[in-house]
C-alpha cells in the first residue's frame, strides 16, 4: 500500500472506531451487535495469554453471552444497570499493527470516564481490534480491551468498555 | 419487640449493638468501632490467606491480608507454609510488591536487609556498626502462626488461638464436600476477580448466607440461564437450609442434591454440560469419570461461611479485606481440576465469568444492592437492621440451630460470634 492508501484506511478505521464509541456511550446496544460478526469475540482479560480461552477473563463473550449481556442491560431487572453508570470515552492513538487482505489489526488507547451516584471514576484501556473490511465499512473480529489496572482491586462495570 | 433502638444513646457495647436479633446503625458506620474489630477479631483469629495451589512450588509465594495488614505467604523449600508481615524490620519498607512469583528470598529495597524464605533476616549490609549485641535472629519478618486445612491455608497474630482445624470445628465437613469438585483431582486457583464496594465488611458477611436476596437481585442473571438450570437455582421452595455451625461459621444448603459431587453419578446430566460431557467422552474419559467431572463442574450446591473472612461459595472461594470502615475489597477466587481436562477448566472459567467479578450477571447487582445499604444507613440511625427471618422456625441441626433456606440463621451465628469476639 502506498502512503496515500496508508491514510485513507486510517481514516476509516478512525471514522469506524469513533463511531463505536459513541455508539457505547449512548448505550445504542443494538447497534452494537450489528458492528459484530458473528463469530466474533469480545474480550476484556486480567492477564496475558496466548489464548484467552484457556484463561479466567472479566469476560470472554461470544456472540450469544454478547446478546445476553446486552439483554440483562436492557431488560431493566440489573438493578446496576437501572439505570447504568453514564460515560464519556475517547478513542486516540490509533495504530495500524498490520493488514492481512481483508483483515485489519489496530491498536489505540482509551479514557473512559464513569459517573454514577456523583462520583466519577476513570478506567484507561489499551484496546486491540481486529475488523474484517466489508463494502462500505468494518466488522468487528475480535476486541480486547486491556484494563491498565485488570490484575488489580476494579469496581463493578454496569456498561460497555 | 421493641421497633426503634435509641439512637441518642447508642454505644459501641456489643451487647447493644447486636441485640435480639436486631443490628444497631454504628456497626456498619463507626471509624472507631472499625478499628476495634481490627483489634479483636482480626487479630485474634484464624483468617484466610491464600490457597496452597496459589503457591504451588519451592519458593512460590503470594501478597495477602490479614485485617488491613499486609503479609507474604511462602512456600519454602520443605514446602511448609509461612505467613510474614510485609514490613522490613528495620525501617519499614515493604520487602515484596509482586503480587505472586518465585524467590529464594526477599531483600529491602531500601537498605538491603535480606530475609530467607521463612522470614529469618539473612543479610545486613555493612553490619560493623550495629555491635556485637546485634542478634539477627530476633530480627526477622514478623511471624504469623499459619496452618492449613484441605489446602487453605490460614494465619493468625494470636499465638494462643486453638489450632485450626478446632476452631473450624464441624465446617471441616462441609470444606471436604465442597473440595469434591475436584472432579477426583486435586482442586486449584484458576484466578481471580477482585473489586471494591464501599460497604462494611459486615454487610459481605452477611451476604454469603442470604439465600433470600437470590430471585431479587439476580432476576437478571436466572433470565439468561436455560430453563433447566433457571429451575435449579429457583431455590427458595426447595428443601435447603442454612445452620449454625459454631464459631461464627456457617452453611447455607441451596441445592440439595448437589451437596455430594460424588453421589448419584448416575443422575440425568443436565442440557448445559451436555457438551462438555461428549467433549469428554470425544478424549476417551471412561463413561463413570465422565460423569464425575462434569456433576463437579457446575460446583457445589452450598455456601459455607466461615468467620471472618472466606466462604467456599458454590463453585469458588470468595474472601473479603475490610479496607476502611466504608470500604470492602472483595476476591472472587475461581477453583478448577489441577490435572484434570482443560475443556472443563475452560467451562468453569466460563461460568465463573457468567456470574462473578466486575463485568458478571451476578456480582455487579450485589454490589449495587450493598452500596445501597451504606447509603442508607446514612439515615434514621435508630431504625434496627434486622436479622431475625426466620427464627421462629428454626429447628436443631447436626451442629447448630437450622432454619428455612431464606433464614437469616447464618447472618446470626456470624453475630453472635462477632459479640463473643468483641467481648473478649
Amino acid at each position: 500500500m502506498n502512503q496515500i492508501d496508508n491514510a485513507n484506511l486510517l481514516w476509516q478505521v478512525t471514522q469506524f472506531l469513533w463511531n463505536e464509541a459513541a455508539i457505547l456511550d449512548a448505550r445504542e446496544y443494538d447497534a452494537w451487535l450489528d458492528l459484530w460478526q458473528a463469530e466474533g469475540l469480545y474480550i476484556i482479560p486480567i492477564q496475558d495469554a496466548e489464548d484467552y480461552a484457556d484463561v479466567l477473563n472479566l469476560c470472554y463473550d461470544n456472540d450469544k453471552m454478547r446478546r445476553d449481556r446486552i439483554k440483562r442491560f436492557q431488560q431493566g431487572f440489573s438493578i446496576s444497570s437501572a439505570p447504568a453508570a453514564v460515560t464519556v470515552r475517547t478513542v486516540s492513538r490509533i495504530v495500524i499493527d498490520v493488514v492481512d487482505g481483508e483483515s485489519v489489526v489496530v491498536s489505540c488507547g482509551q479514557h473512559l470516564v464513569e459517573d454514577k451516584f456523583g462520583r466519577q471514576r476513570l478506567w484507561a484501556a489499551n484496546v486491540r481490534y481486529t475488523l474484517q473490511s466489508t463494502d462500505s465499512s468494518f466488522k468487528i473480529q475480535e476486541k480486547v480491551v486491556r484494563l491498565l489496572n485488570s490484575d488489580g482491586v476494579l469496581n463493578s462495570f454496569s456498561y460497555l468498555h | 419487640m421493641n421497633q426503634l433502638i435509641d439512637a441518642k444513646n447508642i454505644t459501641l457495647n456489643p451487647d447493644e449493638l447486636v441485640s435480639n436479633y436486631k443490628i444497631a446503625t454504628p456497626m456498619y458506620t463507626s471509624s472507631e468501632l472499625f478499628e476495634k474489630e481490627q483489634e479483636k477479631i482480626f487479630r485474634k483469629t484464624w483468617v484466610w490467606v491464600a490457597h496452597a495451589s496459589e503457591i504451588p512450588d519451592k519458593g512460590s509465594f503470594k501478597l495477602s491480608k490479614v485485617g488491613r495488614e499486609p503479609v507474604i505467604v511462602v512456600r519454602d523449600r520443605k514446602s511448609n507454609f509461612h505467613v510474614m508481615v510485609n514490613r522490613c524490620r528495620h525501617r519499614a519498607a515493604t520487602v515484596c510488591e509482586v503480587h505472586k512469583g518465585k524467590t529464594s528470598s526477599f531483600q529491602c529495597p531500601y537498605h538491603g536487609w535480606g530475609y530467607g524464605l521463612d522470614g529469618s533476616l539473612r543479610a545486613v549490609p555493612y553490619p560493623e556498626q550495629y555491635g556485637d549485641d546485634f542478634d539477627k535472629s530476633q530480627h526477622g519478618l514478623l511471624k504469623l502462626r499459619t496452618e492449613s486445612y484441605q489446602g487453605m491455608i490460614f494465619a493468625t497474630f494470636n499465638e494462643d488461638i486453638e489450632p485450626l482445624e478446632e476452631f473450624l470445628g464441624a465446617a471441616k465437613k462441609w470444606i471436604d464436600l465442597f473440595m469434591k469438585q475436584g472432579g477426583g483431582f486435586p482442586v486449584k486457583t484458576l484466578g481471580e476477580h477482585q473489586f471494591a464496594v464501599p460497604m462494611n465488611w459486615k454487610v459481605q458477611l452477611e451476604n454469603t448466607t442470604d439465600a433470600y436476596h437470590f430471585p431479587v437481585v439476580h432476576k437478571s442473571f436466572l433470565q439468561s440461564l436455560d430453563e433447566e438450570a433457571e429451575e435449579t437455582f429457583s431455590f427458595l421452595d426447595g428443601e435447603g437450609f442454612v445452620e449454625d455451625l459454631g464459631n461464627g461459621h456457617s452453611v447455607m444448603v441451596m441445592i440439595p442434591e448437589l451437596v455430594d459431587l460424588e453421589a448419584d453419578l448416575d443422575r440425568k446430566i443436565p442440557e448445559r454440560f451436555e457438551e462438555l460431557a461428549q467433549a469428554l467422552r470425544d478424549e476417551s474419559y471412561p463413561e463413570d469419570q465422565v460423569r464425575r467431572i462434569v456433576r463437579a463442574a457446575g460446583g457445589s450446591g452450598f455456601n459455607l461461611n466461615l468467620f471472618p473472612n472466606v466462604a467456599c461459595s458454590m463453585a469458588f472461594f470468595r474472601v473479603l479485606t475490610p479496607a476502611a470502615v466504608d470500604k470492602t475489597e472483595i476476591r472472587h477466587i475461581a477453583i478448577g481440576m489441577d490435572g484434570g481436562p482443560e475443556v472443563a477448566n475452560r467451562m468453569r472459567m466460563r461460568l465463573h465469568e457468567h456470574f462473578q467479578g466486575p463485568m458478571g450477571f451476578g456480582s455487579p447487582d450485589d454490589a449495587e444492592v450493598w452500596e445501597r445499604i451504606q447509603r442508607g444507613v446514612d439515615g434514621g440511625r435508630e431504625l434496627p437492621i434486622l436479622v431475625n427471618r426466620g427464627i421462629e422456625k428454626e429447628v436443631p441441626g447436626e451442629a447448630g440451630p437450622r432454619g428455612h433456606v431464606s433464614a437469616e440463621t447464618g447472618m446470626r451465628a456470624a453475630y453472635a460470634m462477632w459479640k463473643r469476639m468483641m467481648q473478649e
